[in-house]
C-alpha cells in the first residue's frame, strides 16, 4: 500500500489466462503495495511470464481485471515499466544501443512524434546508470548478454516509471551484471519504486526481495518473504501434485475445440 | 536494326511512354526495397510471397466482374484477395495446430492455383481484352500505359512517406513488438499499417515483375542492404537504391526486347547486386572475413615463430643465441621455404634479425615473445587449475588462446591466478619486464 493513501501499487484480481483454451493462469489473486521488492517464483510453464504479460495488457485476459495505482493499466501506462525476457527480440537488429534506451520514452511521446533532445539526455543518463556509456553507439549485436541485459533495464529507466515488471533480469547474465541489477533493484526501492521479478533462483529470493508471488497455474502464496517463502508453499509451488489441474485444463481445452476426449 | 543496344535506349529514350514506365519502375524498386526491408526485420518474408500469390485471384476476377482492365480496378481486386490470403494464414494459424509454414504454403497453391483455373478461363472466353492478363504471372514493363504508371507513382511516393513518417514507430514494430504492445501503442493497427502498404506494393508491383517474382523484389534489396550497414535508416535509403537499379534494369530489356518478361530480368539484377554485396561488403561479406582469416592465419604463424625461437633460448638460457631456420620448421611442422618466409617477416617487422646465417630474437622480439608465452603458459594454468583438465591436455587449447587473448583478458587471468610463477607442466612463467 501507499503508506499514505493505502492504495497498493499493483492489483490482480482473479485473473485467468488461456492459451488456445489452455488454462495458464488460474484464478490469481493478490495485491502488492508501493515500494517493495517482489520475486516471482515458480516451476517452468508456472506462468510467471504470462503474469506480467497479461498485467501488461500483451495478452487477451479471459477473466479478472488488473489495477495499477488503483487505476486501470490505460490510464496509469506511463508509470509502468516493462522489461521483456533478453531472448524475445533479435539482438541482430541494425540498431544502435543509445537508439534501443531512446526507446524507453518513446511511451512519453505521441505517435509518429521524434523523441526531444531532453528524451536523448534521459536516455544517456539512463545508460551511464547502467555503466553503459561507452557502448552507446555500439550495434547491438556487438554485446555480451550480460551488456544486453543493461540496455534493456536502461531502457526500462528511460521510462522514469514508478512501477516496474521484469521479465527474468537474472536470466544468463555474468556475476558482475548480476551484482549492478540487485544494486539497482536497491536503488529503486529507496526511491520508493515497486519492481516485480520474474526470478530462478530460490536461494537468492530471500536476500533480493522483500515480498514473493509464489506461482503454479494458480497463485501458491503471495506476501513479504519472511511470512510466505515457507518449505510448505515451496512445497506446493513446486511439488508435482497439480498434475490433477493440468489434466482437467487438457480434457476442457480438448472438448471445447471438438477434438475426440 | 545494326544499332548496338545504347544506341537503341537513347532512341527510346524519346519516346514519352517509355520515360514513364522507367519512372515507375524506378519508384516501384525504391518502394518495394524500403518496405520489404521492414517485412524482412518482422520475419515476414514468406508471408510477402504467400500474399503476392493471393492477389492473382483477384486480378482475374475484378476483371470478370466488371470487364475493364483499368488499373485501379484490378488494383482493389488484388488488394481484396491478398488481403484475404494473409487474414487466412492469421485463422489457420490461431484456430487450428496447423503451424504458421504450412499455413503460408496451404494459402499460396491454393489462391495461386484458383488464380491459374480462372486465368484460364479468361483466355478460353477469348474476348479481345483479355490479352494482358497473363503479363500478371512474370511482368511486362513494356505493357504498362500512362494510367498505369500515375497509379504507381501516386501509390509509391505514398509508401515512401509513410515509411519517413511513421519510421519510429516501424523501426519499434519491427525490433520489440511486446515493447510497443507495453507503452500502449496500437500495435494492432501500426501492423495493419505495415500490412496495408506491403499489399499495396505488391499489387502496384504486378504489372512489372508478375506474383511470382514479386516476392525477390521486396525483399533482396534488404537482404544486400544488410551487408553494408548497421543502421537501419542507412539499410533503408540502401535498399530503396538496390531496389530502384533493379527495377530500372529490368524495365530497360523489357523494352528493349518487348518480349522478354520484365520480373525475371528484375530478378536477375538484384539477384547480381545480392552477390557483389555478400561478396565485397566491408565488414560483414565473404571476402573482407576470408581476409581477416588469413590476417589471422598468417598472424598466428608468426606468434608462434617467436615464441618457438623463445623456448629454443629457455633451454640454454640464452634467448638471443642464434637459431635456425630448420630447427623452426621441424618444430612447427611447417615447410623449409613457409618457416622462411615467416622469419623475413618477422625481420621486416624488427623482431628477428640473422646471425651467421641464421636467425635471433632482437631485444623488442625477446619481449614480445615472452609475453605470447607468457600468455600461452597462464592460459594452460588456469584451464588445469579452475577447469581440473589434466597438463597434457590443455596446450592444444593454449595454442589457441594465445593468439586471441586481449590485453584486458590477460591481466583478468593474471588477478584470477593470483601471479603465478610455474606452468602446470612445472616451467617458469615469464614475467613482463617492468615487474622484473
Amino acid at each position: 500500500m501507499n503508506p499514505v493513501t493505502g492504495v497498493p501499487a499493483l492489483e490482480v484480481h482473479n485473473l485467468t489466462v488461456a492459451y488456445h483454451r489452455r488454462p495458464v493462469l488460474w484464478d490469481v489473486d493478490f495485491a502488492v503495495p508501493e515500494g517493495v521488492l517482489v520475486g516471482i517464483v515458480g516451476p517452468n510453464g508456472a506462468g510467471k511470464s504470462t503474469l506480467l504479460k497479461a498485467v501488461m495488457g500483451l495478452l487477451p485476459i479471459a477473466s479478472g481485471s488488473v489495477r495499477v495505482f488503483g487505476e486501470g493499466l490505460a490510464q496509469q501506462r506511463r508509470r509502468v515499466g516493462y522489461v521483456p525476457q533478453r531472448e524475445s527480440v533479435d539482438w541482430d537488429f541494425p540498431v544502435r544501443v543509445r537508439e534501443v534506451v531512446t526507446m524507453g520514452r518513446y511511451g512519453h511521446r505521441g505517435l509518429f512524434e521524434r523523441p526531444t533532445a531532453a528524451d536523448r539526455a534521459i536516455a544517456d543518463r539512463a545508460l551511464e546508470r547502467m555503466g553503459m556509456a561507452a557502448f552507446a553507439q555500439r550495434q547491438i549485436s556487438e554485446l555480451s548478454g550480460g551488456q544486453q541485459q543493461r540496455v534493456f533495464l536502461a531502457r526500462a529507466l528511460a521510462q522514469e516509471a514508478d512501477l516496474y515488471l521484469m521479465d527474468e533480469p537474472f536470466a544468463g547474465v555474468d556475476a558482475a551484471t548480476e551484482q549492478a541489477v540487485v544494486e539497482l533493484l536497491r536503488e529503486l526501492r529507496a526511491k520508493g519504486r515497486t519492481v516485480m521479478v520474474v526470478h530462478h533462483d530460490l536461494v537468492s529470493v530471500p536476500d533480493y526481495f522483500d515480498w514473493a508471488v509464489m506461482l503454479n497455474l494458480r497463485l501458491v502464496a503471495c506476501g513479504p518473504v519472511t511470512d510466505v517463502f515457507t518449505p510448505e508453499h515451496l512445497r506446493s509451488t513446486y511439488g508435482g501434485r497439480l498434475s490433477l489441474l493440468t489434466d482437467v485444463g487438457e480434457a476442457v481445452r480438448r472438448a471445447q475445440s471438438g477434438q475426440p476426449t | 536494326m545494326n544499332e548496338g543496344p545504347l544506341v537503341a535506349f537513347a532512341h527510346l529514350l524519346a519516346d514519352a511512354n517509355v520515360r514513364a514506365v522507367l519512372l515507375g519502375s524506378l519508384l516501384l524498386g525504391a518502394g518495394a526495397g524500403a518496405i520489404g526491408t521492414f517485412a524482412l526485420l518482422r520475419r515476414q518474408a514468406l508471408l510477402g510471397d504467400a500474399l503476392a500469390h493471393a492477389t492473382l485471384p483477384g486480378v482475374c476476377l475484378a476483371f470478370l466482374a466488371t470487364g475493364s482492365k483499368h488499373p485501379l480496378v484490378l488494383l482493389v481486386g488484388a488488394s481484396i484477395t491478398g488481403w484475404l490470403g494473409t487474414r487466412s494464414v492469421r485463422a489457420i494459424t490461431q484456430h487450428t495446430r496447423i503451424r504458421e509454414d504450412a499455413a503460408l504454403a496451404l494459402v499460396l497453391s491454393v489462391f495461386f492455383g484458383a488464380g491459374i483455373v480462372l486465368l484460364t478461363h479468361i483466355q478460353r472466353t477469348g474476348a479481345a481484352a483479355q490479352a494482358g492478363l497473363d503479363k500478371f504471372l512474370f511482368g511486362q514493363a513494356a505493357s504498362l500505359v500512362q494510367s498505369d504508371v500515375w497509379v504507381l507513382t501516386g501509390v509509391t511516393l505514398a509508401l515512401l512517406a509513410t515509411v519517413v513518417i511513421a519510421f519510429k514507430e516501424l523501426q519499434l514494430l519491427s525490433f520489440d513488438e511486446g515493447f510497443a504492445r507495453s507503452i500502449g501503442w496500437p500495435v494492432g493497427v501500426l501492423e495493419g499499417l505495415l500490412a496495408t502498404l506491403i499489399t499495396l506494393t505488391v499489387t502496384v508491383g504486378l504489372q512489372l515483375v508478375g506474383v511470382v517474382l514479386m516476392v525477390a523484389l521486396l525483399l533482396t534489396p534488404g537482404v544486400a542492404a544488410r551487408f553494408w550497414t548497421d543502421r537501419l535508416p542507412i539499410m533503408l535509403v540502401l535498399a530503396a537504391l538496390f531496389g530502384a537499379i533493379a527495377g530500372v534494369m529490368g524495365a530497360s530489356v523489357s523494352l528493349l526486347a518487348p518480349r522478354m518478361p520484365t520480373g525475371p530480368w528484375t530478378v536477375v539484377a538484384i539477384t547480381s547486386i545480392f552477390a557483389f554485396s555478400l561478396l565485397a561488403a566491408p565488414r560483414r561479406g565473404v571476402l573482407a572475413r576470408a581476409w581477416r582469416r588469413r590476417r589471422l592465419r598468417k598472424r598466428t604463424t608468426e606468434e608462434n615463430a617467436l615464441a618457438s625461437l623463445w623456448r629454443f633460448g629457455e633451454t640454454v638460457t640464452d634467448w638471443t643465441a642464434p637459431q635456425s631456420a630448420a630447427r623452426l620448421a621441424a618444430e612447427r611442422g611447417l615447410s623449409a621455404d613457409v618457416a622462411l618466409r615467416t622469419l623475413g617477416a618477422l625481420k621486416r617487422q624488427g623482431w628477428v634479425e640473422r646471425a651467421t646465417g641464421d636467425w635471433r630474437l632482437t631485444g623488442p622480439g625477446r619481449s614480445r615473445a615472452e609475453h605470447i608465452v607468457r600468455l600461452h603458459r597462464l592460459w594452460e594454468l588456469y584451464l588445469s587449475e579452475r577447469l581440473n583438465l589434466p597438463a597434457d591436455h590443455v596446450h592444444e587449447e593454449a595454442e589457441t588462446m594465445e593468439h586471441l587473448l586481449t590485453p584486458e583478458l590477460a591481466a583478468a587471468l593474471e588477478a584470477t591466478l593470483a601471479r603465478p610463477e610455474r606452468d602446470p607442466h612445472g616451467r617458469t612463467i615469464p614475467t613482463p619486464e617492468g615487474a622484473r
